[in-house]
């Protein structure tokens, strides 16, 4: 089967593919999390949460110990006097925002981010943007987009951030097709996702977001985008409003996926064929070489997903084709039809696909079925171990380099660890 | 609005969850969006607790807002309450269930539950974790002990006889610092003196324990941030007295075991039990090198005032600052940062308490997990005393802070960070030996927690203060002092070339600022 294949198949079938809903307890981070690996990709902005202390707290537990540094973020917390009204809120934003600047002058763009506190209150962060951009006019840009968990899940924030800075892309006279790869990427794998457009002549290659706030791609009638992450439909719709044309294609993870990625980009770029098949060829055949070990070791084990980070559809094809792994629940947080198009056709058939969740008959129904791995969130990893079942953390999917054919195996080798590991201990279990 | 990079504490909310997840049969139901649910992974990544906390999240988003969030919230209870079966449901808003005004505690009271309901007011936007766990302990122990029969006593300890006194240990919690050992250690310090532990809560508790809280003699507060308002309540309710020395220290641990003799009128023989090592290590000659050293303290109230006694009168340090993030806690923290002369910072932003270590330039800085991150960037060393806490700092090992042992575990940690004092006359007689050079670590800081980080070599010859020059003499000077106090040689010499005046240092300047700085 060759990525082509892959890409052409995927045709509109989604009417088919029926995720069963669920709607009860939940257990995903809100899209205040995104800022954990944003702040880190765009290098000369500022993500300042208006929120509580919940809010301060969640980032600085879901980032650990990563960080050591003095932050490119921070929170405004609001206090018993702001709620009161003796504060006026957007006097005090005022406040904090110029505190934030007297400590990094440096800085290009401040992103006020909304939580659920803030937007309770109907705090309009839309319009302290747009006030504070006219005062810093020519120094800061202010963008405002919603992070909260009552409108945003985990990695959503990052689509609320993309699509809060779509307007301000410039549009493109330029009449050359002009590629745009939307989601956020490890530097590493933008890189070499750079080296192998250009190899297929596509030159004319932006990222999105990229290392600059400032310096944002254009975006016009010939610009042609394609995913990289699959998180980003109202990204891709707003792209979709400023002229923009959508790229279906798998995501770019493992060998077939990002196969396919690079053949669909290809074809609406008029590449023949055969030129990317000798372009791919050398890193697809290194990517196969390296999965094969590992392919071993995963091939027939059973796993399961709890919804996190959007990105299950696609690891769930990925395990179930490259590693010859057997799906047995896969949740995801939210079904997006349309970023999930050329998915679709791919996925195996037998798995029970959930969207939504309710995590106590979840965890039951796992416990039940024994998958001999499960990914989860931070909180219930350890929890699941204690009751002999193996496990992955999907925030680790998020801050590693997995897309791309040189990451293949260090995506499988996620997966292999811990059951290499539990293969290994001979220590009993949790006590 | 206040910016904050970093808290210290959590919200209030997370205080009630850790006294849930302490405690068995306690079932804590949180109004709250879903974001909120990041509170399970301090217990399971940073406790390594092995089950999830006992809280069920409603988890309402914006499409249920005005309409169906309080149906949100009676479906989850009424789930919650059959997958779990707690013998007692506490109820609380998180930030963002404050404002929308559910009063989740009145639904639940009159939900018809066969268990006890305890509402929670968690005060999200003036209130923090700490005050949280503290009102959630003494609502919890209040509801379950406001019509016990022991209320009309008239004093706990009176009918005594010959049994032997009993007490309770109060304060102790998950996410707690070393809470497990200390339980241990103080457990054993007493039973070795004859005082039996009646009840430990809320850690390890569960419902039925504390309807035996009465039965004891006296109530020892271990943590006071956590226990003390549920301590006073038992005071004036049935007579119990509070133990309030809290055991940290080799000093303190024996005015611990004075204030239970003298308040349970019960002899001990405190020399007979005191059997700890700091005292003699610390004595040691190869100790004399602690005399002085310039320590910054900082964390919890009830820490910092302990450990503050400890490196000051056991350890023989210089406390040269101390503060805290517990405003509780302000007028005890003051009292003793009076007592030693020093600046009490009274704050919970990071950003003043770095400022005060760089200012203050200790050599070792007790703090918590921040403070970790500070001392690194600043190249000094540190030892974690207090929470915030990461996953390092909940070792496997038993390592109690309390008690004699854990004075022994104090001295070791706080040792650890400093270079021995025979060990820097060494390092300066073989500083020209190839294998023993500037670069080489010793290898107990090899593991890299960045002590000697910022004197490397190539820091000498550009000045941080650049408009001072270096004169080639005194550089090559410079280079003669040993690597592990360059740093701070260089720093001061500029200082006090800078305060003077002068633009350029040379070898005179130098030992001029080494005399001046010199104690
Ligand atoms: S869910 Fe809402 S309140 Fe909670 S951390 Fe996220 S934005 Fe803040
Ligand atoms: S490693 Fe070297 S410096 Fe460290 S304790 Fe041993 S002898 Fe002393």
């Amino acid at each position: 089967m060759t990525g082509q294949v892959l890409a052409s198949s995927a045709a509109d079938v989604s009417g088919d593919f029926q995720p069963q809903q669920e709607r009860g307890q939940r257990a995903v981070f809100c899209g205040l999390t995104s800022i954990i690996w944003m702040h880190r990709k765009i290098q000369d902005a500022f993500f300042l949460v208006v929120g509580s202390r919940t809010c301060a707290h969640l980032i600085q537990s879901a980032a650990g110990v990563m960080i050591f540094a003095e932050p490119r973020f921070g929170t405004a917390i609001l206090g018993d006097r702001d709620l009161a009204g003796m504060a006026d809120c957007h006097e005090e934003l005022d406040r904090v925002v110029a505190q934030v600047l007297e400590r990094r002058p440096e800085l290009k763009t401040i992103f006020l981010v909304g939580s659920c506190p803030s937007e309770v209150i109907k705090l309009d962060l839309d319009n302290a943007a747009q006030r504070l951009s006219r005062e810093y006019s020519g120094g800061v840009r202010f963008v405002s987009f919603s992070g909260s968990g009552i409108e945003t899940t985990f990695t959503q924030g990052e689509d609320s951030c993309l699509t809060a800075l779509v307007p301000s892309l410039n549009q493109r006279e330029s009449d050359q097709p002009h590629l745009l790869v939307v989601g956020t990427l490890p530097d590493i794998v933008e890189d070499q996702f750079r080296r192998l457009f250009h190899q297929l002549g596509i030159d004319c290659v932006e990222f999105f977001p990229g290392k600059s706030s400032t310096e944002l791609p254009e975006i016009g009638l010939n610009t042609q985008v394609v995913l990289a992450q699959p998180y980003l439909g109202e990204t891709l719709r707003a792209l979709q409003g400023r002229g923009a044309h959508h790229i279906p294609a798998p995501f770019p993870l493992g060998v077939a996926g990002t196969a396919a990625w690079f053949y669909a980009a290809a074809a609406a770029f008029g590449i023949p064929e055969g030129r990317v098949e000798e372009v791919l060829q050398a890193p697809r055949a290194r990517a196969t070489r390296a999965l094969s070990a590992l392919r071993d070791e995963l091939a027939g084990r059973r796993f399961a997903m709890l919804p996190d980070s959007q990105l299950e559809i696609p690891l769930a094809r990925f395990l179930a084709l490259e590693c010859g792994m057997t799906p047995v629940e896969v949740g995801t947080p939210y079904f997006d039809a349309t970023v999930m198009q050329a998915e679709i056709p791919l996925l195996p058939a037998g798995v029970s696909w959930i969207e939504g969740q309710d995590l106590d008959p979840a965890l039951d129904r796992i416990r039940s079925a024994r998958p001999d791995i499960t990914v989860c969130g931070l909180g219930i990893a350890n929890p699941l171990e204690a009751e002999g079942l193996r496990t992955k953390w999907s925030i680790e999917l998020l801050f590693s380099p997995i897309q791309g054919f040189e990451q293949v195996a260090d995506l499988a080798e996620l997966f292999a660890r811990p059951l290499r590991r539990e293969a290994k201990l001979e220590v009993g279990e949790w006590s | 609005m206040e910016l904050t990079l970093w808290t210290y504490e959590g919200p209030p909310h997370v205080g009630a969850i850790r006294i849930a997840a302490s405690m068995r049969d306690v079932h804590l139901v949180l109004h709250a969006p879903q974001g909120d649910t990041y509170a399970d992974l301090l217990f399971t990544m940073i406790e390594r607790d092995g089950k999830r906390p006992p809280v069920t999240y409603t988890t309402f988003q914006a499409r249920d807002l005005g309409a169906s969030t309080a149906e949100k919230f009676l479906n989850t209870l009424q789930a919650a309450y059959e997958h779990h079966q707690p013998k007692l449901i506490l109820v609380a808003d998180s930030c963002t269930a404050e404002l929308i005004q559910d009063q989740p505690g009145t639904l639940a009271q009159t939900a018809g539950l066969p268990v006890p309901v305890v509402p929670l007011e968690m005060a999200a936007y003036s209130r923090k974790e700490n005050w949280g766990a503290s009102e959630t302990f003494y609502h919890l122990v209040r509801a379950l002990l406001s019509n016990h029969p022991n209320t009309s006593l008239q004093a706990g300890s009176q009918e005594r006889g010959s049994r032997p006194p009993r007490v309770n240990l109060l304060g102790p919690t998950k996410l707690g610092f070393r809470c497990r050992d200390d339980v241990r250690e103080i457990t054993q310090l007493l039973e070795s003196v004859g005082i039996d532990v009646n009840v430990v809560a809320p850690l390890g508790a569960g419902i039925d324990d504390l309807f035996r809280i009465p039965e004891a003699d006296a109530n020892v507060c271990l943590h006071p941030e956590i226990a003390l308002t549920t301590c006073g309540w038992l005071e004036r309710t049935f007579k119990q007295k509070t133990i309030k020395t809290v055991p940290l220290g080799y000093g303190a641990t024996r005015d611990f075991l004075q204030e239970l003799a003298d308040v349970l009128d019960y002899p001990i023989d405190i020399d007979r039990v005191s059997q700890c090592r700091l005292p003699w290590y610390s004595r040691s000659v190869d100790s004399t090198y602690l005399t002085g050293k310039r320590v910054y303290v900082y964390g919890d109230g009830s820490h910092v005032v302990a450990m503050a006694r400890v490196a000051q009168r056991e350890m023989g340090f210089d406390v040269v600052g101390l503060g805290t993030y517990s405003r509780e806690m302000a007028r005890e923290v003051r009292a003793v940062a009076a007592e030693l002369g020093v600046e009490a910072l009274i704050s919970d932003s990071h950003l003043a308490v770095e400022q005060a270590i760089s200012e203050l330039r200790p050599e070792l800085v007790l703090g918590t997990q921040m403070e970790r991150h500070i001392a690194k960037r600043l190249g000094i060393g540190c030892a974690v005393i207090s929470t915030p806490a990461h996953v390092q700092d909940y070792p496997a090992r038993y390592s109690p802070q309390m008690g004699f042992e854990g004075a022994n575990v104090l001295f070791d940690t706080w040792v650890h960070p400093l270079i021995m004092g025979l060990e820097e006359h060494l390092l300066h007689m073989f500083r020209d030996d190839f294998e023993f050079n500037d670069s080489a670590v010793p290898s107990h800081l090899a593991h890299g927690d960045g002590t000697l980080k910022e004197v490397d070599a190539g820091d000498v010859a550009q000045g941080n203060q650049s408009s001072l020059l270096w004169e080639a003499g005194a550089e090559k000077e410079l280079k003669k002092i040993p690597f592990f106090v360059r740093g701070k040689a260089k720093r001061n010499t500029e200082q006090y070339a800078l305060d003077r005046g002068l633009t350029a240092i040379d070898i005179e300047t130098l030992y001029e600022a080494k005399a001046h700085y010199s104690r």
